[in-house]
């Protein structure tokens, strides 16, 4: 008799893994966010946990107790885990206290400068004509300013603080997200569906919210992680040069700067701090990388 | 091909005039400049003295006139810490920038390219892995600190080096590792993607089926196009590099142009400040209008049109 | 005629995430000089993949494994990748699917064209160049001289796929491999490319593998054809002889779906094949095509064999004679002639 005779896709051919379900296996298979996203949350969860993990104010000075070296040298203790800086301070509390600012600058700045650029890019590539002309000369005068020296003048002219270097940087490191939200909703405005959202009579604003931001999310994600990396270390860079974040804030930058004279006696004053910046760079630019890899990954690079 | 070239000069122009505008301004974020200038105990009679000798009395945009023209001449007036002629010394300065900028472009390109060959020509392999974990160290290695710590390593743990100073080549060395690695991550990933993408186009395709070598396939039809994205990059590279310069120099005391802006800037030289501002960001802007020129050039498309 | 090129059992595998995928699951054929073999099928059915496998340029990943592959006697299998590197583009060339981006954009037609035959048979460039303007002469391309310095951009799509064409037959090559040389060409183009390959076969004496999805191309060039379905050869033989008795249910659907003027009747419907392909991921018995045949019963799931019910004509059902003799009953009935 008539075998399998089905002319229709069976069961399984049609019913796979959800899409929800792919994502997640994507996730979480990725080596890359999983590392990435491990370390970033140790150090978030240290900022936030701040006061109860720091085993002392990390602004007191205890002038005894100074160049104490960590433990594991032979006139370290327990009392001092990480030893002590050039006026007494604890290094541990200073270390954890100093992921609130790095990740505070970094959010912050990658937040002003991401609404900044989206609004921008997605304007130029939504509308194009006049608009797209203007934004990409902005993008290109913006581009053209050195962003270190702007900032170094800007916060030497105006005094240094967290909130000016935040704005600095917010205000400065919008470029690459109106690059990228431009050319994506280029891409979107093209397609058919945008065209029959335009076609059934839906408003400009309905349609970048509902079509075209959605869309752009992934890109988005993966540049906001570049931009808060960027941030981050550009903080570093301008406190280590005097001109960022001033003292007696724990900002990782200014303790390795506040170190420097003291290399040849005690490395570990630079490179604590130092490892833990590299470690958060680290795990965003993985972050980055990996949300890259996982939602479009036509783009890895 | 004449055509793009006059139209990118015109947008040069125009973005270094608008740079230009915003260079001096940042001058006004203060309030009064002649007040910064003066500092905090200066008198009345002691600002309106700055205020004439610089010209602060006159309105904003006569200043600004004055001071493009001015540059535009090389003059940009006196140096308020180093009592000299600004340009005498960015002059004077240049050298060293230049000659670090130049050895840690070779440097980068001399590790990245290959490393990017070898990691397309074989994905996920040992060295495809090496490579991408090269990239991804340098992209979240602080320059700073990494200078810091190989001036720890060499000049002291193992003192092959020297720490600071700029007097023979031996103190080129460590900025140009650190500066060059700094730029390494960026032009690997780029050749990596880049060849690969080439690899597996149809023209190589068409290329191996012809029965070349696998060394002419890669040398002459794949690289020829996968590398021209990377030479643009590597103009605007070196522009970053110019202002990266600024860090290395000043951890290594080199007494280069990206030194003098950050001693200006933390002194307050305002003319000196606005010179080096301006002349970067020119600098800058040749580079992209020459990156520009030579993508035009290498891409048949726009050459021939 | 002689027989230049001889498959024998070709197996191209991929091996994926989800298993290995068997392509080319065991076909043979044999192409002579101055015969157009004609491969088709739907996409997906390995013929690409065959012609990359005979010109061994699949991905890195793919598996290549045969009985044997001969090309004028020599086994092709036994060359290294230097040994069939002498062989690809002098001994055998192939031209793709896609002429717009088939051509390097960063070098000349004319450095193009040469580079083969200077590599192949070392000769100077003045030669090189001259069989370069003799060839593009022979595909129809005027001012043959002054293309040389032309880059690829500024040719339209037929023109550079006559570019393909010329460079393919640079060497003289015995076997020319045709990967459907007209899918990416406007209709009116394509039936001037498929008249200039048949020209350039006859003239050049070459044996031309020719790969289609389209029967209107079969018809038109093919001497021989063998239909391709989900990496097997189900049907092979003369192109008069199979179109006009299609043996397995296969080919007698896809005939079915193409309307032929005087046979259909206006509104009639056209036919369709319902179901999908299936998996060819892991391993497979039995015939392919019985989860959508109408003629299938328990014995299809039985391991086939390729049978000759008539002299040149193979086919690969086991029930082909049942189908043939329901077909036969049913046109007795119909009144229509076959």
């Amino acid at each position: 008799m008539a075998i399998m005779n089905s002319t229709a896709p069976s069961a399984e051919q049609i019913l796979g893994p959800t899409p929800g379900q792919i994502l997640r296996r994507k996730i979480f298979g990725h080596r890359g966010i999983v590392i990435g996203g491990g370390i970033f949350l140790v150090i978030v969860l240290m900022a936030l946990l701040a006061p109860l993990l720091a085993p002392y104010d990390p602004y007191h000075q205890d002038l005894i107790n100074r160049m104490a070296p960590p433990v594991w040298q032979e006139r370290g203790s327990w009392e001092h885990i990480l030893g002590t800086d050039q006026v007494g301070r604890d290094y541990l509390s200073r270390l954890i206290y100093g992921a609130r600012i790095s990740l505070l600058i970094g959010i912050m700045a990658a937040l002003i400068s991401g609404i900044i650029g989206t609004v921008m890019g997605v304007a130029a590539g939504y509308f194009g004509g006049k608009v797209d002309l203007v934004v990409t000369f902005l993008i290109t005068c913006r581009l053209s300013l050195p962003v270190i020296l702007v900032s170094l003048a800007v916060v030497a002219i105006v005094g240094g603080s967290l909130e000016m270097v935040i704005l600095v940087l917010g205000l400065l490191l919008w470029d690459r997200y109106a690059v990228v939200m431009r050319a994506s909703t280029q891409q979107i405005r093209s397609l058919d569906y945008v065209a029959a959202a335009q076609a059934a009579g839906c408003s400009t604003w309905y349609i970048l919210a509902r079509e075209v931001l959605p869309n752009v999310m992934n890109q988005l994600i993966v540049v906001a992680t570049l931009e808060f990396a960027h941030a981050v270390l550009l903080e570093a860079a301008l406190s280590f040069l005097g001109l960022g974040v001033q003292p007696p804030l724990p900002s990782w930058g200014l303790m390795i700067s506040e170190g420097r004279n003291y290399i040849l006696f005690d490395p570990w004053l630079i490179a604590i701090p130092g490892t833990a910046l590299f470690l958060l760079l680290l795990a965003v630019n993985l972050l980055g990388d990996g949300v890259r890899d996982v939602t479009v990954p036509e783009n890895r690079a | 091909m004449l055509l793009y070239t006059a139209k990118r000069i015109l947008l040069a122009i125009l973005v270094s005039l608008t740079v230009s505008a915003l260079v001096f301004s940042l001058l006004y974020l203060s309030g009064d400049p002649a007040t910064a200038l003066a500092g905090e105990r200066a008198s009345q009679a002691d600002i309106m003295a700055i205020k004439a000798a610089y010209g602060f009395d006159q309105p904003v945009y006569i200043q600004y006139f004055k001071w493009l023209a001015g540059a535009l001449q090389g003059e940009f007036g006196e140096s308020v810490y180093f009592r000299m002629p600004v340009i005498d010394l960015i002059v004077d300065r240049l050298p060293v920038t230049m000659m670090l900028g130049v050895s840690a472009m070779i440097f980068a390109l001399a590790l990245s390219i290959p490393l990017g060959v070898l990691a397309a020509m074989y994905p996920n392999s040992l060295i495809d892995r090496a490579a991408l974990l090269l990239a991804v160290v340098g992209q979240a290695l602080p320059s700073f600190w990494f200078a810091l710590m190989l001036i720890v390593l060499f000049a002291y743990w193992v003192p092959i080096l020297p720490a600071s100073g700029s007097d023979s080549w031996q103190h080129f060395v460590l900025p140009t590792i650190v500066l060059g690695y700094y730029a390494t991550p960026a032009f690997m990933r780029l050749t990596r993607t880049g060849l690969l993408d080439v690899l597996s186009s149809d023209y190589v395709r068409t290329a191996r089926a012809k029965g070349l070598s696998p060394a002419k396939v890669l040398f002459k039809h794949a690289l020829r196009n996968a590398i021209i994205p990377v030479v643009s990059l590597a103009a605007v590279q070196f522009g970053f590099m110019l202002t990266g310069s600024i860090i290395i120099e000043t951890v290594f005391a080199l007494h280069g142009a990206g030194f003098l802006a950050w001693e200006s800037i933390s002194r307050s030289d305002f003319p000196t400040v606005q010179a080096v501002l301006l002349l970067f960001s020119w600098f800058y802007i040749i580079l992209t209008f020459l990156a520009d020129l030579l993508n035009a050039w290498l891409n048949p498309r726009i050459r021939v049109a | 005629m002689t027989t230049t090129l001889s498959v024998e059992n070709l197996r191209v595998s991929i091996p994926l995430a989800a298993g290995v995928l068997h392509a080319v699951r065991g076909i043979s054929f044999e192409v002579a000089r101055g015969e157009t073999l004609c491969l088709v099928g739907e996409s997906g059915c390995g013929k690409s993949l065959t012609s990359l496998a005979l010109m061994n340029l699949l991905p890195s990943r793919a598996k290549r494994e045969a009985d044997r592959i001969a090309l004028n006697g020599t086994d092709l299998l036994k060359l290294g990748e230097r040994g069939m590197a002498k062989v690809r583009g002098s001994s055998m060339a192939m031209i793709f699917q896609e002429p717009m981006t088939s051509l390097n954009p960063a070098y000349t037609i004319g450095n193009q064209l040469e580079e083969g035959i200077r590599l192949h048979k070392g000769v100077s460039a003045k030669e090189a160049r001259e069989r370069a303007v003799y060839l593009l002469e022979k595909v129809g391309i005027t001012a043959a001289s002054s293309r040389l310095g032309q880059y690829p951009h500024q040719l339209s799509g037929g023109l550079r796929q006559r570019v393909m064409i010329a460079m393919a037959l640079m060497c003289g090559p015995e076997l020319l491999i045709c990967d459907e040389p007209t899918t990416a060409l406007d209709v009116t183009i394509q039936a001037q490319i498929l008249h200039l390959i048949k020209d350039l076969q006859r003239e050049f004496d070459m044996a031309v593998i020719l790969i289609t999805h389209d029967l209107g191309v079969v018809a038109r060039v093919a001497d021989r054809v063998a239909v391709m379905y989900a990496g097997e050869i189900i049907e092979s033989g003369d192109v008069g002889e199979i179109f006009s008795r299609p043996t397995h249910p296969y080919t007698q659907s896809l005939m079915n779906c193409i309307p032929v003027p005087g046979k259909t009747a206006h509104g009639e419907r056209l036919g369709t094949i319902p179901g999908i392909v299936p998996s060819m991921i892991g391993e497979m018995t039995g015939c392919a095509f019985a989860n959508r045949c109408g003629y299938a019963r328990d014995i299809c799931l039985e391991p086939l064999v390729t049978r000759e019910l008539v002299p040149n004509h193979a086919v690969r059902c086991v029930r082909a004679e049942e189908v043939a003799a329901i077909n036969a009953g049913e046109t007795l009935r119909a009144g229509s002639p076959a």
